[in-house]
């Protein structure tokens, strides 16, 4: 019994020792290929692979992979392949943090995808400026994101516009197209994403706005706000926030006999709302997002193909998004005058009419993408119509 | 003469870690990389030192110790904020660490005297209700910015910085434990009843534990806020809790050196992982379930590293009371 124990204890720790020294000798092999003589460009990629908010950063990093494959595939940009250093920041901003350090100190990359989510991502925001290399995120919709004050994150840039863009294109479009004259509205109080759309949307929205209602991240009965609001009477219901909650407050305001459209955001973009919400409850659905699936455009088509073909699945924003993002940093690192962090970052913020599956764009001097958005709109829990706006 | 050569012993492990980090990062083999590990290994020394003062020493079985880490980090982040352009980012560093763990130790006495009547189960439930409620209020404040949290903290925190607070956590955390108020903790522990009766104020005691643990989860919360320069609620959520005390239970329930040494080893075995995302939560947790099958008491059980053979090299000819009343 004693020695069995202490033969299972030997043998993991000789286990581990030699997990360690694969993991070891692995990497000085990894660093001398990229100083042997430049013959591959290296990017980093610093995702939430795992924890709270993983599915948008495996969407993502699906999406940059299929980018970056295509392009090797190619001929790599100038003649260099693109060689990926990929990294798992566990959803935490504080390892996001030290990831950066450890794709811009030690591996050497000379631009940064991610993080998915604006908090994470303007954890690495410091250290980019610090080691001069960009960070570039995807989906990180917070407005504040690229500036600091008034100030602009000198090495920080996105590809996706902000909440409060959303927020205000929704409250033209309610205004506009549905000729609405009254909106309640139900946001995620836990949730600065939440309350960044309804904040933009009631500034905007030039009707009266009757009730305003809120919910916490996890809530699942909804009952008491939406009896509440079924008293008044009101031509749109605005629920900034995630399919989670948004699936199931569709479902029980209809099933109340609440009728009224239903507007949201980029959030609302998952089959998961399909699966809680049920194909009965989704009519009248109205939401905005990066870009839609049923879109005509001949590029939108052809990346949809490409996509299904690859993953077997209908690519959602986050892919279509991480896709742009990968063709985003490889156009700024083959426009780049050298390949060093500052030449590509003078690249980026130099982007004129790029032309991406989610819009074509430039950067403006913020370090947004000045683009469209497309308000898409759902019948029995499908995308029906799909409207570029902005 | 013994005496002194005694404190010199124990200065030699912090002297000696002082001094190589530092040459290493001069001769630039230590990058911004590994630093960040090292401060991070600080921190959750930091933390989970502090945890094991309740945990390992007094019984207090609390898991509720990210809501002071949150609390002193929020403090020292406003402090550093609001009057580093002010005072300099430097006073305001050190004031806001102050303030911070001062309000951390402050909550800690507040909720201590209520819930620290209970035990076992119900002081655990107790805690984690309350670090909790210090996340959603942190949430719902205006003046910590709700779930976007507070970003562009100014980072003051270099190797001196990080060094100093840990060491101090950890003299300071030592001779407490040494000290009579030390003793009347462990003896808590024992047997609470016993300790009752031969005259130890048990209350008086696990509160006054209790604080000082707060206090330095504090210090840990912000050196923290001050290395990221960015916090958010969702990063004092119960998970952290967990964290700090798998590295307490890991280095085992009632030993300062194990905390030090299982919190380095989570660092690098963490460090490691982090390449191999997909099965990287798999070995972790392998690793801790093996660790806890084969030193079911943690790496140090409830002994310090100075009663091992280790310690013993350098303990000849030295007669040290406290020390053998501790093994």
């Amino acid at each position: 019994m004693n020695l069995s124990r202490r033969t299972l204890l030997g043998a993991s720790a000789a286990a581990a020792v030699a997990g360690a020294l694969s993991a070891c000798s692995a990497k000085p092999g990894g660093g001398g290929g990229g100083e042997a003589g430049g013959d591959t460009v290296k990017l980093g990629i610093n995702y939430e692979l795992s924890g709270g908010v993983a599915t948008y950063g495996q969407a993502s990093v699906v999406g940059i992979k299929m980018a970056l494959d295509e392009l090797n595939e190619a001929g790599g940009i100038d003649g260099k392949k693109v060689e990926l250093k990929e990294y798992d920041n566990k959803s935490d901003a504080a390892e996001a943090t030290t990831l950066a350090n450890k794709l811009m100190a030690q591996d050497g990359v000379i631009a940064c995808m991610g993080p998915a989510t604006s908090g994470n991502f303007k954890a690495t925001v410091p250290v980019a400026n610090k080691n001069k290399i960009p960070v570039v995120s995807g989906s990180a919709t917070a407005d504040d994101v690229t500036v600091s004050g008034d100030k602009v994150e000198e090495y920080a840039f996105r590809i996706c516009f902000n909440d409060s863009f959303q927020g205000t294109i929704m409250a033209k479009f309610a205004a506009e197209n549905l000729s609405a004259k009254t909106a309640v509205i139900i946001k995620d109080n836990s949730n600065d994403y939440s309350k960044g759309l309804a904040s933009a949307f009631t500034e905007e929205f030039p009707g009266e706005i009757v009730a305003e209602e809120a919910f916490v991240a996890g809530d699942t009965d909804f009952n008491t706000i939406l009896t509440r609001i079924k008293g008044e009477t009101f031509d749109v219901i605005y629920l900034p926030g995630y399919y989670s909650e948004a699936g199931l407050i569709i479902k029980q305001a209809r099933d109340l006999g609440i009728t009224a459209p239903v507007l949201g955001g980029d959030g609302f973009d998952s089959p998961k709302l399909l699966e809680l919400g049920g194909a009965a409850a989704l009519n009248d659905v109205y939401f905005t997002n990066h870009y839609s699936s049923i879109d005509e455009d001949p590029k939108v088509k052809e990346f949809i193909e490409a996509f299904k073909k690859k993953n077997n699945e209908e690519p959602n924003a986050f892919h279509a998004l991480g896709y742009d993002l990968g063709k985003f940093v490889a156009d700024a690192v083959s426009r780049a005058s050298e390949l060093t962090g500052e030449a590509v970052q003078k690249a980026m913020a130099e982007t004129k009419g790029f032309v991406g599956v989610t819009g074509t764009f430039d950067m403006d001097e913020n370090h947004n993408p000045v683009k469209s958005i497309v308000v898409i709109g759902l019948k029995d829990g499908v995308q029906d119509t799909s409207e570029k706006v902005g | 003469m013994s005496k002194f050569k005694s404190i010199g012993l124990r200065a030699l492990p912090f002297i000696v870690s002082y001094v190589v980090v530092l040459a290493l990062m001069n001769l630039g083999v230590i990058n911004d990389y590994i630093f960040s590990i090292i401060v991070t290994i600080c921190v959750n020394i930091i933390l989970a030192a502090s945890l094991n003062l309740v945990t390992g020493f007094t019984g207090q079985f609390s898991l509720g110790h990210a809501g002071f880490m949150a609390v002193g980090a929020y403090t020292c982040a406003l402090i550093c904020i609001y009057l580093g352009p002010v005072i300099g980012d430097v006073p305001a560093f050190l004031l806001g660490m102050l303030a911070g763990a001062t309000a951390a130790a402050l909550i800690g006495a507040l909720v201590g005297l209520p819930t620290l009547r209970l035990r076992g189960d119900y002081l655990a439930i107790a805690t984690l209700g309350m670090a909790e409620i210090i996340r959603v209020i942190m949430l719902n404040l205006p003046i910590t910015n709700g779930a976007a949290g507070l970003s562009g903290i100014p980072q003051v925190v270099d190797w001196n910085w990080a060094f100093l607070f840990t060491a101090l956590t950890l003299i300071v955390l030592w001779n407490y434990i040494r000290s009579s108020q030390g003793r009347r903790a462990i003896a808590v522990r024992e047997d609470e009843i016993a300790a009752e009766a031969i005259g130890v104020n048990t209350t008086a005691t696990k509160v006054q534990a209790f604080t000082i643990g707060a206090f330095f989860a504090g210090i840990g919360g912000g050196l923290y806020a001050s290395y990221f320069f960015l916090i958010k609620p969702d990063q004092f959520g119960f998970l952290r809790s967990i964290d700090i005390l798998v590295i307490v239970v890991l280095g085992g329930l009632g030993s300062l050196s194990g905390t030090v040494i299982a919190a380095i080893l989570l660092a690098i075995v963490s460090m490691l992982l982090a390449q191999f995302s997909d099965i990287r939560m798999i070995i972790y947790s392998l690793v801790l379930v093996l660790i806890m099958i084969f030193r079911p008491g943690g790496l140090m059980g409830s002994k310090e590293i100075t009663d091992t053979v280790f310690g013993k090299v350098f303990r000849r000819g030295r007669s040290d009371k406290t020390e053998e009343a501790a093994a």
